[in-house]
């Protein structure tokens, strides 16, 4: 085993801020001290009021690991949450976030893992899955690992990072995105619109062969059953990851 | 450091303390690494192994023919919620090493489960009535998604503590880290003193 090295609280500024989505912000921030990561790995966030009370809540990173010196925090409004409604109505740029990590093993990919790897991501789940696919993205082309997004969203409003995931889709053959809308679709939608039922996981796994590695991130629910699916759709439970978000969400 | 303009929620606080960090839940959250395994009762076993002999197994039946507890505690997991009384039922893991008639020198134990999933932990922390293996919560069987049919209960150390699905107990001399503890989670996990990651 590795020596123990602790993860320590400290304060990131936050540089800027991007509205993805009509419930969805993303904060680049600048850790004082830069931690290496693994795409899937999530980051601890603590705040503090003036007289000690303290709120604590795990946040994915998105960005690539390639892209040292910063973080990218992807933050769905929870509404009448604690956190992430001080995010969203509160921060701006400029603001010290006290943060610790990077956090998490199993949850974790990188292209030397090798593939195809397939994601499955529902909501704001799809969050440390776009790490995993920024990160595959910088990778030369030749050790780029097939790969397909199967991402479940509510409505093409909410489906986030959407023109970058475009760009990434076209621009490489080894990437599939399949983008399922769950409440409504526009006319004329040329994907699904229906939430990840069987059909949609085989035509995912077809899409990039007999997947390697698994990751399944959303809400309990979600991954409860998307990880079910894969198993049904004749995956090795064994090369199935998972995390959860939290009871509520997408 | 204060949060520029935070000042929090203050849900209503439970009537006690919480470790620190920690929020309360109402509900029963979820945390699993990988797929929910289904475990027939028929196929079900626990054992007591020490290498890789398994020197004493019960079966379904068998465990619940052992003096059974009904234990009313907090829950504490490492994602920060709390659950508070929470009401189970299982056996002592006292009363699994006294019915196996073991002399046992080991000063830490492997819990190991269905699925893969492996979690240490020293004696003196499942002994004198500190850890169960339990299959009730809340009056109802425990679900396979929370770890049914049966769990490990360690309610004093935070929840990964309390293997899902769990199939023995590994006796071990030294120390080593089950799967999350690899990950870079702490080695004994108190939530008292926060021991949430390596170094804390
Ligand atoms: C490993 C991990 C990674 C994560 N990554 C991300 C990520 O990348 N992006 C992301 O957006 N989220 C992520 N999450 C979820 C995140 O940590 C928070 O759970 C989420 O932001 C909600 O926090 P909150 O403080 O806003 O809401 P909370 O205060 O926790 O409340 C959540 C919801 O429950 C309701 N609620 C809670 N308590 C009560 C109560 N007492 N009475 C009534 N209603 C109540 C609130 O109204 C709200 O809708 C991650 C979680 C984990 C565990």
């Amino acid at each position: 085993m590795t020596v123990p090295q602790g993860v320590i609280w400290q304060q990131a500024r936050v540089e800027s801020i991007r509205r993805d989505t009509p419930t969805v912000k993303s904060f680049l921030l600048r850790p004082a001290t830069w931690r290496a990561f693994r795409a899937g790995q999530h980051f601890d966030v603590r705040l503090t009021a003036p007289d000690g009370y303290q709120a604590q809540r795990s946040y994915s990173v998105a960005s690539a690991p390639e892209r040292t010196g910063v973080l990218e925090l992807t933050i769905e409004l929870m509404p009448g949450g604690e956190v992430s409604p001080y995010f969203h109505d509160v921060v701006v740029p400029g603001d010290a976030i006290e943060l610790r990590g990077p956090i998490g093993g199993p949850f974790t990919w990188s292209t030397a893992d090798g593939g195809p790897v397939l994601l499955l991501g529902g909501g704001s789940g799809v969050v440390p899955l776009m790490s995993m696919l920024r990160h595959r993205a910088m990778s030369n082309a030749g050790d780029r690992p097939g790969a397909t997004l199967l991402y479940s969203a509510r409505s093409l409003s909410d489906v986030i990072y959407r023109e970058e995931l475009e760009a990434m889709a076209s621009a490489d053959p080894g990437l599939n995105v399949i983008t399922t809308l769950t409440r409504s679709a526009p006319s004329g939608w040329p994907g699904p619109a229906r939430r990840i039922d069987l059909a949609l996981v085989r035509q995912s796994i077809a899409a990039t062969g007999s997947p390697r590695h698994v990751y399944c991130c959303g809400s309990d629910g979600f991954v409860e059953s998307v990880a079910k699916l894969s198993v049904e759709a004749g995956v090795d439970a064994s090369l199935i990851r998972t995390e959860r978000f939290g009871p509520t969400g997408a | 450091m204060v949060s520029r303009g935070f000042f929090g929620l203050r849900r209503p606080q439970p009537s006690r303390p919480l470790p620190p960090g920690q929020y309360w839940e109402q509900g029963f959250p979820v945390l699993t690494a990988g797929v929910t395994p289904q475990i027939s009762l028929k196929e079900w076993r626990f054992s007591i192994t020490r290498d890789n002999d398994e020197l004493k197994t019960w079966t379904w039946d068998e465990m619940l023919a052992l003096p059974q507890s009904d234990i009313t505690v907090d829950i504490h997991c490492v994602t920060k919620w709390s659950i508070l009384d929470s009401r189970w039922r299982g056996v002592s893991i006292d009363t699994f090493l006294e019915a196996s008639g073991l002399d046992v020198p080991e000063q830490f134990v492997m819990a190991y489960c269905y699925g893969g999933y492996t979690t240490n932990l020293p004696m003196a922390d499942v002994r004198q009535g500190k850890a169960y293996v339990a299959w009730e919560f809340n009056g109802e069987p425990l679900e396979p998604r929370h770890g049914g049919p049966a769990r490990l209960l360690v309610p004093h150390l935070y929840f990964w503590k309390s293997a899902k699905w769990v199939r023995g107990l590994r006796l071990i001399d030294k120390d080593a880290p089950g799967f999350w503890e690899q990950a870079g989670y702490h080695m004994r996990g108190d939530p008292w003193n926060e021991e949430r990651y390596w170094g804390d």
